[in-house]
C-alpha cells in the first residue's frame, strides 16, 4: 500500500477492483465501512462476480475476467476526453510534459523493439528524449506530439465506452457511471482510493493492471494524498514482510536489485543502480544504492567484507534468468533440480497445473517440507483416489517433513499491507518436536557449513565467511535478527556537513537509513527497515494509540517503513507552493523554512517549494510515471491483451494480429503451450478465488472453518445452468485442457451472462480451498485446472482467467 | 437467581412473583444488526461457537453460502443469504444474521410448561435454562421466528443466550465483539434505536427510501433489532416475518388448555395417592433384585 489500512477511512470514493476486500480482508474492510459511515464515502465494486464487497457497495459493475486493462484504459480515455484530471498535479508531479524518443512506436498491438522469437522486447526506445544538458526535454504546454501526455491520449483514444463494453462485457451505462464517479475525484478536495489484490496480479497482464490504475490515480492527483494511493491488500499477515526481505529471487532485502551474470564489475554494478537525476534539483534517491548495498554486504559478511574485496561482491549470486516459481517448477519438471526445500508453501495446491507440479516433484531426489501441518505437497506421492491419482511405487522422491511452529507460537515482526512493522509475541509453545522456522534453517545452515569446512566443496567462501554471531548459533533469537536487519554503526558515523557531530557511535543501533554509509562503517540487513530497532529500542513493539492528526496515522504504533512514514509520496498531498490540497486532510506542509506536519515528510526537509524537487523521490526525474520507461517487460503503456485462454480467440483490440492475442512478452514454456485449451472445447471462462470462511489450504484443517464452509462448490450463472440442465446443488464436473474437478454447483444471480463482442460469455467461479488433507470434506485442488503461464514482468501465474467446460456429473 | 447481577423478570410456568428489591433495575439492552454493513463473513458464527463451546457437524454445501444450513442445538446463529432484485436490474445480496430476537413478549417463555426452563432477565434477555428443560418442544411452537432447536443428544432446547453470561459482567456478546465491520452493535435499547436512526438517514441518502428499523411490536418489540434497507419488505431477508406475533395456539394453551391440564395433573396425583393408600408401595420381589 502506498497508504495504510486506517487511511482508507479518509477516502471519498473507494474502488474495489481486482480484489474482494470484504471477502478476503474482512478486518481491514472495517475502514471502508468507517469511510462510508463518517465521510459519506461511496463504494464501487467492479468484479466478474457480485461478491461480498458488492453486497455492501453503492454501485457494482460486472466485468469479464482478464479485461481490466480495457476497462481502465476506458477510464483513462474518459478522464482525458472529459478533462477530468487534476491539471496542476499532472503538469507538475507526473511525466506528462516529458518528451519521448522519436523512435518509440506502438503499432498493431506491439511496442517498438519486439523480438517474436524470444517473446521479448528490446526496451531501448522506451525512453525520454534527452537534451544536450543530459536532462529530459519537457513541454509544459502538453501540446508537443511527442510528450507523454499526447502519446497517452493517442494510445487510449481507442478505448471508447463502446469498445470497453465490447471487450469487457460491462454494460456501457455501468461503465460510464463508474468512470463518472472516478472522474469526480479529480477535484483537489476529493480523493479516491483503490483496493486490489490477487484479482489483478494473477493475470498474464497482472503488473499492467496495477499500472493502469496507478496512471488513473496520477491523472486524478490522488497519489500521496490522504485517503488516496494505490493499495495492494496483501494476502497474509506478513507477506509484505517476506517481499521486503527478498521473497522475489531477483532482489536482495530492501529491493536491491541483484547482479546479472554479465555484471562482474562491482563499480559498474553500483553505478547502474545509483541513478543520476534526469531533471535539475531532483533527489533521485537511488543514488544512495551503494550505501544500502554495502551496509547489506557488511551484515552478510562482517569483517570479511572489505573495500579491497569489493565488500564481498563476488560472494553474492548473479542471475542468468529470473527464478520465479514457474521457472523453478519448469526446471524441476525438466529434471534439472535434485532437491527442493519447501518452507511454509504448498506448491501442489498453489502452483498452477497440478499435473505438471506433481510430475516435477516426482523427479526430485529429495523434498524437504517445513510446515506446521501436513500438506498436499508433503503427500503428493500418496494415492488419494481420483483426488490424487498417483502410483507411489513409481515415485522415488524422498520426503522429509520438519514440523515447524505455527505463527502464534513464534515471536518476531509482522509487516502488514500498510508497511507497518508490528512486533508480536509467541502465545504458546509449539507441540511435540516442532521448532521455529529460524531454528530449523539455522540448524541446516550450520550442518552445511561444518560439511564445507570438513570436506571442502565448490566455492565454499560465501558459506564459510557468512557472519553468524548469534548467542546460540543453532537458534538465533528474533531480537538478534531484528537488530541485525535494522542496522548498526560499525565505526562512529558522523554528520557529513559537520564532522565533529557524531550521529551514531560505533556499536550503536542506527536511527535511520540516512545514516548508512558506503565505506563499510555501517551494517543494515534491510535499509527500508533501518531504524525499526534504534537506540530507543524496539520501535516495532510500540503500542501508543495517540493520533495527533485525527486522520488515523498513529505515528507511535509500531514502525512503518520507510522512516516511519505512513503515507508515501506525501509531498504530493500539497500543491506546488507546499500547501495541502485539502486543509481538512493535512499531513505535511512547507512552513517557510522546512517541511513539517503529522507524517514524516517524503522530501528533503529543507527543500523549498521553488526548488522544484519532485515528490516521487525514488525516480530520477522526481515525478510519477504515466509512461513507465523501461520498467515493465511488456510496454510503457498498458495495453489490453486477452488471457492466454481466451473465449474470443482473438484480441478485439487487434483482431488482425495473432501475435498480440495474448501478452506478447509473457514467457510460455513449450510443454505448457501444448496444454492450453481453446474455446471450441472449453467454451466457458473460469476464475479462481478465495472465501472469507477459509484461508488458502490451511483452514481446512480447522474444525470451525470447516463447519462454516464444509465442502467444495463452484458458482455459475442461471442462464448457463438452465442451458446445461444443472440445478442448484447438483454435482458437476468442470474440465480444462489440464484436468477436472467435481463439485457442487451453486447456481446464482451473482454471476451473469455477459455480452462480449456479440458473443455470450459465461463465467464459472471456482473457490480454491479444498484438497485431500484436512478435516473439511475432501475435495479437488482447483489448480488441476489452471494454466502454467504468468505475467510478463512479475511471472505471477494466470489463475484468474482460463477456459473450462462444465457438465452435470 | 441464575446470575448474581441479573434479576429474573419472568419465569416459565411459575406463579411466584419475580424479585423486585433492587432499586435501579436493569437497563433494557439490545443488539442492533445493521444488514447494510454486514459482509456475511461469519465471524459472529465462529465467535458464538468459541464462546459457547459449540461445534456443529461438518455438513455439506447444498448450493448456498448458508453453512451450517440451519440453526441447530449447536449453531445458535447462522447467516442467511438472499439474492433479490428489488429494483429491476439491481441485484442485492442481503445477508441476515439469524438467531433469537429476544422478544419483550417471548412466545417461548409463555408456551413453556416447565418451571424455570425459560427465563427473562430484567434487562430483556430471554434465556433457556436447559437443566429445567423437559424437551417438549413447545417453545418452538411458541416462537414466531422459528429459533429454538431440540438437541438430539440430550433432548433439550437451545438457542442464543445473547451471551447473558458476558452481559451480566459488563461485556458485549461475543458476536458483537468480533464483528469486523461494526455491523453488530450492542448497548441500551434506547441508544441502539438512536444509533439506528443515524444509519437509516445514511441509507435513505444512498437511495434506500424504505430503510428502517425492525423492532416488531407484535411481540412487544425485540432486544435484537435489525436495520433493514427495505424495512417495508422484511420477508426479503430470508423470510423475516413481516408482522410477527405469538401463535394463537400458545394463547389457547395458556388460556383454556392449561387449567384443564392442571386439573388433569391434579387428578393424576390424587389417583396415585389413592393407589398408594389402597395398594401400598410397590415392592420388588427378591428374585428380581438378585437378577439385577
Amino acid at each position: 500500500m502506498t497508504n495504510h489500512w486506517v487511511d482508507i477511512k479518509n477516502a471519498d470514493l473507494i474502488i474495489i477492483m481486482g480484489g474482494n476486500a470484504a471477502e478476503a480482508h474482512p478486518c481491514g474492510f472495517k475502514w471502508v465501512t468507517e469511510a462510508k459511515a463518517h465521510r459519506g464515502a461511496k463504494l464501487v465494486v467492479v468484479d466478474p462476480r457480485f461478491n461480498r464487497s458488492a453486497a455492501v457497495s453503492d454501485f457494482y459493475a460486472p466485468i469479464r475476467p482478464g479485461t481490466d486493462i480495457a476497462f481502465l484504459g476506458g477510464v483513462i480515455n474518459y478522464l482525458l476526453s472529459n478533462n477530468k484530471i487534476h491539471e496542476e498535479y499532472v503538469k507538475n508531479y507526473t511525466n506528462a510534459p516529458y518528451l519521448v524518443r522519436e523512435d518509440f512506436t506502438f503499432e498493431e498491438g506491439l511496442f517498438s523493439g519486439y523480438d517474436a522469437d524470444k517473446r521479448k522486447y528490446n526496451r531501448d526506445t522506451w525512453d525520454y528524449a534527452l537534451g544536450t544538458d543530459g536532462y529530459v526535454q519537457i513541454d509544459e504546454s502538453l501540446q508537443n506530439p511527442r510528450c507523454v501526455f499526447q502519446l497517452m491520449m493517442q494510445h487510449y483514444s481507442r478505448y471508447t465506452p463502446e469498445t470497453v463494453s465490447q471487450v469487457c462485457g460491462t454494460p456501457k451505462e455501468a461503465f460510464l457511471k463508474v468512470a463518472e464517479m472516478i472522474g469526480e475525484t479529480s477535484r483537489p478536495d476529493k480523493v479516491m482510493t483503490i483496493l486490489y489484490a490477487l484479482g489483478w496480479t494473477q493475470h498474464s497482464t497482472g503488473s499492467q493492471n496495477i499500472r493502469s490504475m496507478a496512471m488513473i490515480q496520477l491523472l486524478l492527483g490522488n497519489i500521496g494524498r490522504v485517503g488516496g494511493g494505490v493499495n495492494a491488500l496483501r494476502g497474509h499477515s506478513n507477506v509484505q514482510g517476506i517481499t521486503d526481505m527478498n521473497l522475489v529471487s531477483g532482489v536482495m532485502p530492501g529491493y536491491l536489485r541483484l547482479a546479472a551474470d554479465e555484471e562482474q564489475d562491482f563499480q559498474g554494478f553500483l553505478a547502474k543502480r545509483a541513478l543520476k537525476p534526469l531533471r535539475p534539483n531532483q533527489m533521485s534517491y537511488w543514488q544512495n544504492f551503494p550505501k544500502f548495498w554495502v551496509s547489506l554486504a557488511k551484515t552478510f559478511y562482517g569483517n570479511a567484507a572489505t573495500k579491497e574485496n569489493d565488500f564481498a561482491y563476488q560472494w553474492f549470486p548473479k542471475y542468468d534468468k529470473p527464478y520465479d516459481v514457474l521457472q523453478m517448477f519448469e526446471r524441476m519438471h525438466n529434471g534439472e533440480m535434485n532437491g527442493f526445500i519447501c518452507q511454509g508453501f504448498n506448491p501442489l495446491a498453489a502452483v498452477p497445473c497440478l499435473q505438471k507440479v506433481s510430475a516435477a516433484l516426482s523427479k526430485l531426489k529429495y523434498l524437504v517440507v517445513i510446515d506446521p501441518l501436513s500438506t498436499e505437497t508433503a503427500e503428493f506421492w500418496r494415492d488419494h483416489g481420483e483426488l490424487n491419482e498417483v502410483d507411489a511405487s513409481k515415485i522415488q522422491t524422498e520426503v522429509f517433513r520438519l514440523p515447524a511452529n505455527c505463527f502464534v507460537e513464534e515471536t518476531g515482526s509482522y509487516t502488514n499491507s500498510g508497511r507497518v512493522l508490528q512486533w508480536h509475541w509467541g502465545a504458546a509453545n509449539g507441540p511435540g518436536e516442532s521448532k521455529g522456522d529460524v531454528e530449523i534453517i539455522a540448524g541446516i545452515f550450520n550442518k552445511l557449513r561444518t560439511m564445507y569446512k570438513q570436506d571442502g566443496g565448490t566455492f565454499p567462501d560465501p558459506i564459510l565467511n557468512l557472519t553468524w554471531s548469534y548467542a546460540i548459533p543453532d537458534a538465533p533469537s528474533p531480537e538478534e535478527l531484528a537488530q541485525e536487519f535494522s542496522g548498526k554503526a560499525l565505526a562512529d558515523v558522523v554528520d557529513p556537513k559537520d564532522p565533529t557531530k557524531v550521529l551514531a557511535k560505533a556499536g550503536e543501533q542506527l536511527a535511520s537509513f540516512a545514516h548508512l554509509r558506503d565505506d563499510g562503517s555501517t551494517s543494515s540487513g534491510n535499509w527500508l527497515y533501518c531504524g525499526s530497532w534504534s537506540q530507543a529500542g524496539n520501535l516495532m513493539a510500540r503500542r501508543d494509540t495517540s493520533d495527533p492528526s485525527g486522520l488515523g496515522f498513529y505515528p507511535s504504533w509500531g514502525f512503518a517503513w520507510p522512516a516511519n512514514r505512513r503515507v508515501l509520496y506525501n509531498r504530493a498531498n500539497c500543491d506546488v507552493a507546499g500547501k495541502p490540497w485539502d486543509p481538512s486532510r493535512k499531513t505535511i506542509a512547507w512552513n517557510g523554512s522546512k517541511w513539517v506536519g503529522f507524517d514524516v515528510p517524503d522530501m528533503r526537509p529543507d527543500a523549498a517549494p521553488d526548488e522544484d524537487v519532485g515528490p516521487f523521490i525514488m525516480h530520477p526525474d522526481g515525478v510519477g510515471h504515466l509512461f513507465a520507461l523501461k520498467g515493465m517487460a511488456d510496454g510503457p503503456f498498458p495495453e489490453h491483451y486477452e488471457p492466454f485462454e481466451t473465449p474470443l480467440g482473438v484480441n478485439p483490440m487487434h483482431p488482425k494480429n495473432p501475435l498480440v492475442t495474448s501478452n506478447p512478452a509473457s514467457r510460455l514454456f513449450a510443454y505448457d503451450k501444448a496444454q492450453l485449451g481453446k474455446a471450441d472445447k472449453f467454451p466457458y471462462v473460469a476464475t479462481t478465488y478465495r472465501l472469507t470462511e477459509h484461508y488458502h489450504y490451511w483452514t481446512k484443517n480447522v474444525l470451525i472453518n470447516s463447519i462454516l464452509q464444509p465442502s467444495q462448490f463452484i458458482e455459475m450463472d442461471e442462464e448457463l445452468a438452465k442451458e446445461k440442465g444443472i440445478a442448484n446443488g447438483d454435482t458437476v464436473k468442470v474440465t480444462s485442457n489440464r484436468g477436472f474437478i467435481r463439485a457442487v454447483a451453486m447456481v446464482t444471480k451473482r454471476l451473469r451472462t455477459l455480452d462480449v463482442d456479440g458473443k455470450k460469455v459465461h463465467t464459472i467461479g471456482i473457490p480454491i480451498h479444498w484438497g485431500f488433507i484436512g478435516v473439511a470434506k475432501k475435495g479437488f485442488l482447483a489448480n488441476r485446472l489452471t494454466p502454467f503461464v504468468g505475467d510478463a514482468t512479475a511471472h505471477t501465474p494466470e489463475f484468474k482467467a482460463f477456459l473450462v467446460n462444465i457438465e452435470k456429473a | 437467581m441464575a446470575l448474581q447481577s441479573l434479576d429474573i423478570k419472568a419465569r416459565s410456568a411459575t406463579t411466584t412473583p419475580s424479585p423486585d428489591v433492587r432499586a435501579a433495575g436493569a437497563i433494557p439492552v439490545a443488539k442492533l444488526i445493521d444488514i447494510s454493513k454486514c459482509i456475511g463473513c461469519k465471524a459472529c458464527q465462529a465467535a458464538c461457537m468459541e464462546w459457547n463451546d459449540l461445534r456443529d457437524t461438518i455438513g455439506e454445501n447444498v448450493g448456498v453460502y448458508d453453512n451450517p444450513a440451519d440453526l441447530s442445538a449447536e449453531s445458535w446463529t447462522v447467516m442467511r443469504f438472499s439474492e433479490v432484485e428489488v429494483e429491476q436490474g439491481r441485484l442485492e445480496w442481503l445477508i441476515r444474521k439469524d438467531g433469537c430476537m429476544h422478544c419483550a413478549n417471548p412466545g417461548c417463555l409463555k408456551a413453556c410448561p416447565s418451571p424455570g426452563a425459560i427465563v427473562q432477565y430484567s434487562n430483556g434477555i430471554v434465556d433457556f435454562h436447559e437443566e429445567n428443560c423437559i424437551g417438549c418442544g413447545y417453545c418452538i411452537t411458541g416462537c414466531p421466528f422459528n429459533i429454538p432447536r431440540l438437541s438430539k443428544k440430550d433432548n433439550k432446547a437451545y438457542k442464543c443466550t445473547l451471551c447473558s453470561d458476558r452481559v451480566a459482567v459488563g461485556l458485549e456478546p461475543a458476536c458483537v465483539k468480533t464483528c469486523p465491520t461494526g455491523a453488530i452493535v450492542f448497548g441500551s435499547k434506547v441508544d441502539m434505536i438512536h444509533h439506528a436512526e443515524g444509519r437509516i438517514t445514511d441509507l435513505k441518502e444512498r437511495g434506500f427510501q424504505n430503510a428502517g428499523l425492525y423492532d416488531p411490536q407484535g411481540v412487544g418489540g425485540t432486544h435484537v433489532m435489525y436495520v433493514l434497507q427495505h424495512a417495508d419488505q422484511p420477508q426479503l431477508y430470508a423470510g423475516l416475518p413481516n408482522d410477527p406475533s405469538i401463535s394463537p395456539m400458545v394463547a389457547i394453551w395458556k388460556g383454556i388448555t392449561k387449567p384443564l391440564m392442571n386439573f388433569g395433573l391434579g387428578m393424576a396425583v390424587l389417583a396415585g395417592l389413592f393407589h398408594f393408600v389402597t395398594q401400598g408401595p410397590n415392592e420388588a420381589k427378591e428374585e428380581e433384585e438378585e437378577k439385577q
